[in-house]
């Protein structure tokens, strides 16, 4: 009992060095901690799949009642903006080339016409299809247009009508989606740096050899070593949870120990991995490409940007080996889902197995450099 | 005379840089490897096309009516359909990840078609947007077909008629998202090369004492400057034609423009990115601070907020103007135009002007930390 | 011809400050008010002790730093004005000479070559004869990263007198250089001044290397203390110096610790084999000593120029005696273990090999350190000191042989095992951003002290070794920093001491502080195992160890090595080295021409 006091006094003592090398520079401070604050900010407004904002121009060949009232009905969503009213086919390339409008509608010659006549009236619309998926979304939302128009006309309902619900997240908006994932994702980013660069610090200055004479066990390193970046890790996370919470007012349907719990699993995972690339890195710029030469894999193969059902089968199976992939999933079923404790212990198996393979490995690096 | 020393310790510092570069493995492995794994797992890995979309169907009371809407949805080869017997077991399905969606049926469907207003429930997880949309997109669909198919068989009116859309996506055929992204790749590949290879390089040379040494010689610091930028130009032009061979061949994108603007505008945003990581270098007190810095300022904003996924055009006005100033705004919009329309004059003109201001203003920036002061 | 154009340098009332450590603390004043003329063609010495301004006056000399106030003129140009000026003439060495250490040692050379530019043509033959001079001929293909620390001074020499500069200024170039390179080194420089009229200026802690400049400036607190050609200032000791022989029972550092007690007349004493020389302060001191030093043997000796540094030294500071009194109430804990333990060897080393690929670094070495003792390991630079000290302390596993520190291999055994040991290691060590008293928390805490104790160890080091708690570490002159790394090695009163050239880059005085803590620590029982370029210091050690090329040479007291060399009791420690090195490597060199022909 009391060797075990003495013991983590001393482990103590590490963390408190490990911390103050850390952030004992203000500028170190500013660098841990504004980032999470501005990128939450920054990219809660950037990170956003929907279409809400759609320029377009209209060329009408027809001129007729019928199609003012359509476009009438287009503008009345809100979501699109008449920037220019052309007056030949030949104005369209310039006008979608530089990206002026997103789309063009043309109604031509004989569009009412064949309205009033009970035919089909064809509704050209041209894309600008170098977003695609901006492009997608805008030519659904013309589509749902045109339907409630066509219903309208019709003055009767399709035999089938389909009423949506989303569970979680009622409006879609990918925002709610995206920035829970935040959380884990932005805090990785700077924890995994901060501890592959804490080995290598040490050893470009000399100073790891000084540590090494001390009666402190590897494994009181490794602690001395993990805590600070786990816990700066976690205040990060917290910042963005924040940010996402107040500031985005996404509403928050789970746990927020189980959120936190999940939270630790997937920072000491991470720290172990950085640990590792530190113990093998010589000096400093080594440990630093090494780590990004990991993060950009591990945030691309996390279900960040794209889900990781739309990865073929061969990459899906690499994303098993990846935390930030397990941490996303659970950060957003908790935080959106609410999901309980037994919905999510899937997710902890990896992160475990992850730091049960770093974090020894990286100890036993420490005084077994490969060279 | 001048000119001719200014030659000579250039190349000097040049060799030097190329060595220092060329020792290090994990400079090729950033330098070479990742933009060969980016560009595999951009080309394979990563698509928002949904092809497999897990659907649970709940049909109250199996009709005819019913039949043909479930065989309109396991047609297509973007869903896949499994059938649960109670609300409660989907609703369970969907709670655990089991299912992307639920298709409820009810009891009086077929009563109601005859009605013509039957209604079918859609009930999505909302957690994950995009698979979502996707989802609706493909249900609302094959709905849609099957109300027609049952509006014609009951002989209403309205099928044919009304307004229908006849859809061209311009500069990008198929909707396909990979024309789109390798272009954008492309951009994230020169921004990575840039700040992590060189977001060392001065502050490394200022902690070791190297600088120190340096400083008390002929050489200047724009020399210093310019011998940093040689090699890893070098190194992002492989990589670009890496980009480019890998863009036409194995992804068959098109590329519009001319082969030498898109050159051009690489090299120049290369230089740029280079730069913005020397600069970085240059001002950082450490190396602890210039790796963070970097990893900051370059690769989140570029895929971010750059237009590289998410369009800048949805964005609030503040964020738009944050999104204008990073250089890899520009070079996104132009490298994305010369890729699929061909890239008029202007607009080339216009974003390798900017470019050019960034490179002018970054060097010179990366020059002035070189003053051979020391704090 | 003016006056200016025969000077090299001259400085009217130059000031240079800098910030305080915190935004509410004094500025420092590094160079205050100095006036000076140095002369052209000649070799210009500065010494002083650590934080006097050296280092701060080069580097405005090289326009690194923008003077405060005042004017300097480098080579009749205005250096605050036009620098590149000025560097476009002059070659300058800094302390840490910045090598590329993934460069190899031509790559490094032919770097600082071209931007110097010198000729192709001329390069060959310049290059040739300072890999010869250096010694690092024969792998030129090595990355510099994978020298030795004194290997990399050399380098770092060589690659600033790839040219003739107009001005050479070297700041401390023999820092951890051993002794037969250092009389290399300095046979080059004394060249290049007599063959191109090279004008020099160097800063150093060597006495002996001021002694070969025409001109030196002793700098205390940025501020010219004195100044003249060693022979002027030699002449300020005429007849303070004097030699005591201690008796045959008697330790020397014994007898020296005893004539420092009389702080009242005795300036310094250091040791000499069986002597004791020390320094009056007055030439009437030596009469009130008399009485007190009849029974030894008592003559006058030749002044050098340490004498008279360390006179004027302690004129200007006024000699700190709380240091010495303050010193011995340190109490280290008594040693654990039985009687017999307290007989056997701390430290057993026992045909010990390190091989590293096909070099073998340490070759089947085998000594043993008895408690107490002070033991010096001493060897030129790549002799594989370093390598045994760094097995030693369970850096580093040996290929082969049998390894015991206190009764224990350091690398397998239990981390309670290095607790009895301190390590103080070459290069600085500890935590620079971090500050003295947040360091020695640290390494309290790692060794388990804490609470009252540990903060009562921190005080007792502080007060020992001059420490102001509130500075950060880098920040610190180099002698506070060895300081550090050595008060930081003490905390936890280790059994035995591993000290890896402790002394490098530090001034005489600090050097005599630091030797006087070591013998009383050794008396209480504390074993010592040091490395030192600074051959006088083996003096102190109880026996010393010669290694080169990984293998002993002499093993034994100080005068039975003297013995050993063919030289007499009086004979200087550092010829006696460079005779044992040079007859082993003519001895090996013979041998293998014979085994070849």
């Amino acid at each position: 009992m009391n060797s075990l006091f003495f013991w983590l006094r001393r482990v103590g003592f590490l963390i408190w060095k490990e911390a103050l090398t850390i952030l004992k520079d203000p500028a170190n401070r500013v660098i841990l901690f504004a980032p999470a604050l501005m990128q939450a900010l920054l990219f809660g407004y950037a990170a956003n799949y929907d279409v809400n904002n759609v320029d377009y121009a209209v060329l009408d060949q027809n001129h007729a009642h019928s199609s003012s009232q359509l476009l009438t009905h287009l503008d009345g969503t809100g979501v699109f903006h008449r920037i220019a009213t052309l007056n030949s086919s030949a104005e369209i390339p310039d006008i979608i080339s530089d990206g002026k409008a997103l789309l063009v509608i043309t109604f031509p010659p004989d569009f009412e016409r064949r309205l009033s006549s009970g035919e089909s009236a064809p509704l050209q619309v041209i894309l600008d299809g170098r977003n695609s998926s901006t492009a997608g979304a805008a030519a659904n939302y013309i589509s749902a247009v045109v339907a409630d128009f066509n219903q309208q006309q019709a003055g009767a309902a399709p035999a089938i009508s389909l009423e949506t619900q989303a569970w979680y997240n009622p409006n879609l908006e990918s925002r709610w989606s995206m920035m829970p994932t935040l959380i884990a994702a932005l805090s990785m980013m700077q924890t995994l740096l901060l501890s592959a660069l804490s080995v290598a610090r040490e050893r470009e200055q000399g100073t790891f050899d000084q540590l090494l004479v001390t009666p402190f066990t590897p494994m009181q390193i490794l602690i001395g070593k993990a805590v600070p970046p786990v816990l700066i890790g976690l205040i990060q996370s917290t910042i963005i949870l924040l940010i996402i919470y107040f500031w985005f007012k996404v509403p928050m349907n789970g746990s927020v120990a189980l959120l936190y719990t999940g939270l630790l699993f997937f920072n000491i995972a991470a720290v172990g991995l950085g640990l590792s690339l530190s113990a093998i890195s010589t000096n400093m710029q080594q440990a630093m490409l090494y780590t990004f030469l990991l993060i950009m894999p591990l945030t691309l193969l996390s279900g960040l940007l794209t889900p990781v059902q739309t990865m073929p089968k061969v990459l899906n199976i690499l994303t098993y080996a990846n935390p930030l992939r397990f941490a996303i999933d659970l950060v957003r079923r908790v935080y959106l889902e609410g999901a309980q404790f037994s919905d999510i212990a899937f997710n902890f198996i990896p992160l475990l197995i992850m730091a049960i393979i770093t974090l020894p490995l990286a100890a036993w690096l420490f005084r077994n450099r490969l060279y | 005379m001048t000119s001719t020393s200014f030659i000579r310790r250039l190349i000097s510092l040049i060799r030097k840089e190329t060595r220092q570069l060329l020792r290090d493995k994990s400079n090729l492995a950033v330098g070479l490897l990742l933009p060969m794994v980016l560009i595999l797992l951009f080309g394979y890995g990563l698509s928002f096309d949904l092809s497999n979309a897990r659907i649970a169907v709940v049909v109250d009371q199996y009709s005819p009516q019913a039949s043909s809407v479930l065989s309109g949805l396991s047609g297509s080869r973007y869903t896949s359909v499994t059938g649960y017997a109670t609300m409660d077991e989907a609703e369970q399905a969907l709670r655990h990840n089991e299912t992307d969606a639920i298709l409820h049926i009810p009891s009086d469907f077929a009563k109601k078609v005859a009605a013509g207003n039957a209604q079918i429930l859609l009930i999505l997880n909302g957690a994950s947007t995009s698979v979502a949309s996707s989802v609706k997109s493909y249900v609302t669909g094959a709905i849609a077909t099957a109300s027609a198919i049952e509006a014609d068989r009951q002989g209403r009116n309205g099928v044919g008629a009304g307004v229908t859309i006849e859809q061209r996506m311009w500069f990008n055929e198929s909707g396909n998202s990979t024309w789109f992204l390798v272009p954008g790749l492309i951009v994230l590949i020169l921004t990575l090369i840039g700040a992590f290879l060189t977001a060392l390089l001065i502050v490394r040379e200022r902690e070791r004492g190297t600088l120190e040494s340096l400083f008390v010689t002929p050489v200047r610091p724009l020399e210093l400057v310019l011998a940093k930028l040689v090699p890893y130009m070098i190194l992002g032009f492989i990589d670009l034609v890496i980009c480019l061979i890998a863009a036409h061949w194995l992804f068959e994108v098109p590329i519009r423009g001319s082969l030498l603007s898109i050159m051009a505008s690489s090299l120049l945003y290369l230089l740029v990115s280079l730069a913005l990581g020397l600069t970085i270098s240059g001002y950082a007190e450490s190396q602890f601070q210039a790796s963070q810095i970097a990893l900051i300022a370059s690769f989140m904003p570029a895929m971010m907020l750059s237009g590289f996924v998410f369009d800048t055009r949805n964005l609030p006005m503040v964020i738009q103007v944050i999104s204008q100033i990073l250089p890899a705004t520009h070079f996104m919009s132009l490298i994305k135009s010369l890729f699929l329309d061909g890239g008029s004059t202007k607009l080339l003109l216009k974003e390798c002007a900017i470019m050019l201001l960034y490179a002018v203003v970054l060097i010179n920036a990366a020059r002035l930390s070189l003053r051979k002061r020391l704090k | 011809m003016s006056d200016d154009a025969r000077d090299v340098v001259v400085a009217n009332n130059l000031v240079m400050t800098f910030p305080g450590m915190t935004p509410k603390s004094p500025e420092i004043k590094a160079i205050d008010g100095l006036s000076l003329r140095i002369k052209a063609g000649k070799m210009t010495a500065f010494v002083g002790p650590d934080g006097a301004g050296k280092t701060t006056f080069q580097r405005l000399v090289t326009g690194l730093y923008l003077p405060t106030s005042g004017s300097l003129t480098v080579l009749g140009i205005d250096v605050t004005r036009n620098p590149q000026a000025v560097q476009n003439q002059i070659s300058y060495m800094p302390q840490r000479f910045g090598l590329y250490e993934d460069l190899s040692i031509q790559e490094n050379l032919d770097l600082y070559a071209d931007l110097h530019g010198v000729p192709q043509e001329e390069r060959q033959k310049r290059f040739q004869r300072l890999l010869a001079i250096t010694d690092l001929a024969s792998f030129t293909n090595r990355p510099a990263g994978k020298l030795s620390g004194g290997m990399k001074q050399k380098l770092g020499l060589a690659c600033t007198l790839v040219r003739s500069p107009e001005l050479l200024l070297l700041d401390e170039p023999s820092v951890g250089v051993d002794p037969l390179s250092r009389r290399d080194l300095w046979e080059i420089i004394g060249q290049l001044v007599k063959e191109e009229q090279l004008s020099v200026i160097v800063n150093t802690a060597y006495m002996d290397e001021a002694e070969q400049c025409s001109h030196v400036f002793i700098l205390h607190q940025g501020k010219i203390l004195d100044q003249g050609s060693p022979a002027d200032l030699k002449s300020k000791a005429d007849g303070l110096t004097w030699v005591v022989r201690k008796p045959p029972a008697m330790k020397t550092r014994v007898l020296q610790a005893k004539l420092l007690e009389q702080r009242q007349y005795i300036t310094d004493a250091v040791p000499y084999g069986d002597w004791v020389r020390f320094i009056c302060c007055q030439q009437k001191d030596i009469d009130k000593l008399r009485p007190s030093l009849d029974q030894y043997e008592l003559h006058s000796r030749q002044p050098e120029l340490e004498d008279a540094f360390m006179l004027l030294l302690h004129a200007a500071q006024g000699y700190d005696d709380q240091e010495i009194t303050d010193f011995k109430q340190i109490t280290m804990p008594t040693q654990q273990g039985s009687a017999t333990d307290q007989d056997k060897p701390v430290i057993v080393v026992r045909d010990l090999v390190r091989r590293f690929g096909n070099f073998t670094a340490v070759d089947k070495t085998s000594f043993a350190v008895e408690r107490g003792e002070i033991f010096g390991l001493l060897g030129p630079n790549g002799a594989g000191k370093t390598t045994t000290f760094r097995m030693l302390c369970g850096l580093l596993p040996a290929s082969s042989g049998f390894l015991e520190v206190a009764g224990m291999n350091l690398r397998t055994a239990r981390a309670q095992a290095r607790a009895k040991i301190g390590y103080v290691s070459q290069k600085f060590a500890l935590y620079g951003t971090l500050t003295v008293e947040e360091n020695l928390t640290f390494f309290g805490g790692a060794y388990g002290l804490s609470g009252a104790h540990l903060k009562s160890r921190i005080k007792m080091m502080q007060e020992q070794f001059s420490l102001s708690g509130s500075a950060r570490s880098e920040e610190l002159p180099n002698g506070f920093k060895q300081r550090l790394s050595i008060a930081a090695a003490l905390l936890h009163a280790p059994e035995i001491v591993f000290l890896d050239e402790p002394t490098s880059g530090l001034d005489p005085l600090a050097r005599r502080m630091f030797w006087y803590t070591i013998g009383k620590l050794a008396d209480q029982g504390v074993t010592m195992v040091i490395t030192t370029h600074f051959m006088e210091e083996a003096e102190y050690c109880d026996r010393i160890v010669i290694q080169d090329a990984g293998k002993i040479l002499a093993l034994g007291t100080p005068d039975e090595v003297r013995r050993q060399a063919g030289m007499g009791e009086n004979a200087d420690m550092n010829r006696a080295f460079i005779a044992i090195v040079e007859n082993a490597r003519h001895a090996t060199h013979s041998a293998k021409e014979g085994s070849s022909s």
